[in-house]
């Protein structure tokens, strides 16, 4: 699988990203610096990183949402390229609109810092293929704005559609809430686009991915996208 | 010319930071407040040829840019400088 990881000027969880895809799972890995309108027809997948790019001002991912690589990035989405948002990755996906949604302040006003479990909802998409019965995820969120947010109508759509990836929970898989972190509506931590070719999440796979950590869950979503390209 | 630009959440889009100054409010003894919320107060200094423009230029940077509008509503005044 080529993929690419996208650096912008404040990213921060890049090189994570970059040492599991290229040094753990052993995948042709390349960085795609922002201001470049790189040539992604070759690529299989494009990962959008966590980090504050353009430190956040304005809302988080509003800024990034406007550089030279979005415009290849969406065309590559239009044309049924994989795109992985991980955290601000995620919330640039929602601002350029390849992703429904907004992501507002958490519930608490914290920024939370903390292992979740998640429920993979739709088990039947390129990202999510590996988990097998392994429906509870354990995996890291790191965030001040990962409260997802959708008007009801819309929700009830994406439920619809199957859009709705995963879900946060405990650890047997309930979602109540309880459960959620951070207020989103319909426990929502990741969702993808109508065609299921872009997904973004505000957990974060890559820091649970190499097995010198205890647990290795966010492999599944990488492991699932090997098998899909 | 200046856009005075306010940009605030929806209803329905929960405003943690409201609530929070809301009740701190209501701690302090000021009862009568029912609800409060915060958005943002930008300024823009423009070199428009006409109201007209910049009202319709305003507009687009709003919906392009400066407000999220699945979240956020905005509305404008221009004040002349000159």
């Amino acid at each position: 699988m080529k993929c690419g990881v996208v650096v912008f000027p404040g990213s921060n969880c890049d090189h994570d990203c970059y040492h599991i895809l290229s040094h753990i799972l052993g995948q042709e890995t390349h960085w795609l610096w922002h201001k470049e309108e790189v040539n992604l027809e070759s690529f299989d997948l494009v990962v959008l990183p966590g980090g504050f790019s353009y430190g956040d001002y304005l809302r988080p991912g509003a800024i990034a949402g406007f550089s030279p690589i979005m415009n290849t990035i969406t065309r590559f989405a239009k044309a049924g390229g994989k795109v992985l948002g991980i955290c601000n990755g995620f919330q640039v996906l929602l601002e350029c609109g390849l992703l429904p949604g907004a992501l507002i302040q958490n519930q608490s006003r914290k920024f939370i810092c903390k292992n979740v479990f998640v429920s993979i909802d739709n088990p039947d998409t390129d990202f999510t293929r590996s988990c097998g019965d392994n429906r509870v995820l354990e995996i890291p969120i790191a965030h001040h704005q990962g409260s997802y947010y959708i008007d009801p109508h819309s929700l009830s759509q994406l439920e619809e559609n199957k859009q709705i990836v995963m879900r946060y929970c405990d650890a047997d898989g309930n979602v109540s809430s309880s459960s959620n972190p951070n207020g989103s509506v319909g426990s929502v931590a990741g969702v993808t686009n109508e065609q299921k070719n872009v997904m973004g999440l505000m957990p974060h796979p890559e820091r649970c991915a190499d097995p010198l950590w205890p647990r290795t869950d966010g492999q599944i979503i990488f492991q699932s996208l090997i098998s899909a390209s | 010319m200046l856009a005075q630009i306010h940009i605030t959440f929806k209803d329905g889009v929960l405003d943690p930071q409201g609530k929070t100054v809301h009740h701190a409010l209501n701690d302090l003894g000021y009862d009568e407040v029912q609800e409060v919320n915060i958005g943002k107060y930008m300024e823009i200094k423009l070199d428009s040829a006409s109201r007209e423009e910049a009202e319709i230029r305003v507009r687009e940077m709003c919906e392009q840019l400066l407000a999220n509008t699945v979240i956020e509503s905005f509305r404008f005044t221009l004040v002349d400088t000159e």
